[in-house]
């Protein structure tokens, strides 16, 4: 499997078996990220991260990656500094990188953009979320911590919970599962169920979704992926303060759960998920977010071809 | 031609097996507005072998295949017509083609190729029947029923 010089625009571009490697080769990358081992991998390997939206979690973890195999970063968190502010395109400020560096790690508000400076750069792209798109290495890694809490990603029953509606990245996760063969429950207010493409592509893949409105029963479930319901997505404030209120995970919501129970949630969190649940064992989301830096290492050295 | 109930043209194209109610549509498409001056003729709803279509003629004007293009979004079935002197010199059906560049405006606001960017407008065929597109960049897939309004 060659993977040298290939842009991670979509997680739709991987075959199951390529994700299944790159997850293998994030496994081996655990000791360094931890800072257990320490390696040169990638030295003399430079990423260039622009960010044109902020992010604490993708930027600093892919930061973190290229860092822990002894490579270099440069770039900006903000393009407030760049000559982004006088105007210049995307397109040219990828050109303008690509010339300094041999990996471009982006996120920017426009989707599609990733896809686009796919096009313009000889050197690999890696999308780091692009608006309201894609968002593939969040999805490898919490495929990736799936994996590591059960085991194995099939033969989970996966919860998916929240803001389904408009969470395109939860769109790719249900894509991602059912490439998998999980069993998969999409629960949500009807107003922010999973959109019906979604549903129907995961038919299409052999995988027929549960769709549930009501967190009560979770007895079944292996994995709970918890993500945030907006305030913006709902007119009447006080609407909002319901619907959210009715999703919250709390010791109540799991005290029938399996002992097994793994939670997940991309992260930031605001209230969904109560803090006494922190300290449980079921309380995955911190590893997951850990969990960024290897599956972040395996991409920065399989498409700059160091791992095949 | 004989079951048209329109005059055959000396030179120009005629549409046929266009989706039933779409003529219109085409001539929008086409941007022509009858201020051209050469003759245009609709025929809707009428019954051929295969059932209720529109024609159009069009006089004086032999259709690029860019234009052909355009027109296969709203009209999937429609044959093209070259006629010189009477004689229909060429004849196809119009075919989607695998990627549609530069011709239908995506209609999500935050997608790339709204922007100032230097790049076409670019959309891939999810399915012929129905036909189904989806956008290169954001990859949202435009609602067939108002594809003739993002139409470049």
């Amino acid at each position: 499997m060659n993977f040298k010089g290939r842009d991670i625009v979509s997680i739709k571009d991987f075959t199951k078996e390529e994700i299944i490697h790159i997850l293998d080769v994030a496994e081996k990358m655990v000791p360094i990220a931890a800072g257990e081992e320490k390696s040169e991998l990638l030295h003399g390997y430079i990423m260039a991260s622009l960010f044109f939206e902020p992010s604490t979690r993708t930027r600093l973890s892919f930061e973190a990656a290229m860092k822990r195999l002894g490579g270099n970063v440069i770039g900006f968190a903000q393009p407030g500094t760049t000559s982004i502010m006088k105007g210049e395109s995307l397109a040219d400020t990828i050109r303008t990188a690509e010339s300094y560096c041999d990996v471009i790690v982006m996120r920017h508000p426009l989707e599609g953009s990733a896809r686009m400076a796919a096009e313009f750069a000889s050197v690999p792209i890696i999308n780091g979320g692009d608006g309201a798109g894609r968002h593939p290495t969040q999805c490898l890694l919490d495929l990736f911590t799936i994996r590591r809490e059960t085991g194995d990603i099939e033969g989970n029953k996966i919860a998916l919970v929240g803001d389904l509606k408009y969470g395109r990245t939860v769109h790719s996760l249900a894509y991602a599962l059912a490439l998998f063969k999980a069993e998969m429950v999409f629960i949500a207010p009807p107003e922010l169920q999973m959109p019906s493409e979604v549903v129907d592509e995961c038919r299409k893949m052999g995988v027929e979704p549960e769709i549930k409105h009501s967190i009560d029963d979770i007895e079944d479930i292996d994995v709970l992926y918890v993500t945030r319901i907006q305030k913006e997505r709902f007119p009447d404030p006080e609407e909002y303060k319901k619907v959210a209120g009715s999703y919250k995970i709390d010791m109540e919501t799991i005290k029938n759960a399996k002992d097994s129970l793994v939670i997940m949630h991309p992260l930031p969190r605001v209230d969904e998920i109560d803090p006494s649940i922190d300290s449980t064992k079921h309380a995955a989301y911190f590893r997951q977010t850990f969990n960024g830096v290897p599956v972040r290492m395996a991409l920065l050295s399989l498409v700059l071809g160091v791992i095949k | 031609m004989k079951e048209l109930k329109v005059q055959p043209i000396k030179d120009g194209t005629v549409i046929d097996h266009i989706t039933p109610g779409n003529a219109l549509k085409v001539l929008k498409i086409l941007g022509i507005e009858g201020k051209e001056g050469s003759i245009i003729s609709i025929a809707m709803n009428v019954v051929g072998k295969r059932g209720k279509k529109d024609i159009v003629k069009i006089e004086n004007r032999e259709l690029k295949a860019k234009e052909v293009d355009k027109i296969a979004l709203i009209a999937p079935n429609a044959t093209i017509n070259i006629i010189r002197n009477y004689e229909v010199v060429e004849k196809h059906r119009v075919v989607i083609p695998e990627e549609i560049i530069g011709i239908v405006k995506c209609p999500n606001p935050n997608c790339i190729s709204n922007s100032n960017e230097p790049i076409e407008s670019k959309f891939v065929v999810v399915s012929r029947n129905p036909l189904r597109i989806k956008c290169y960049y954001c990859e949202r897939e435009p609602n067939m029923d108002e594809i003739d309004s993002l139409i470049i």
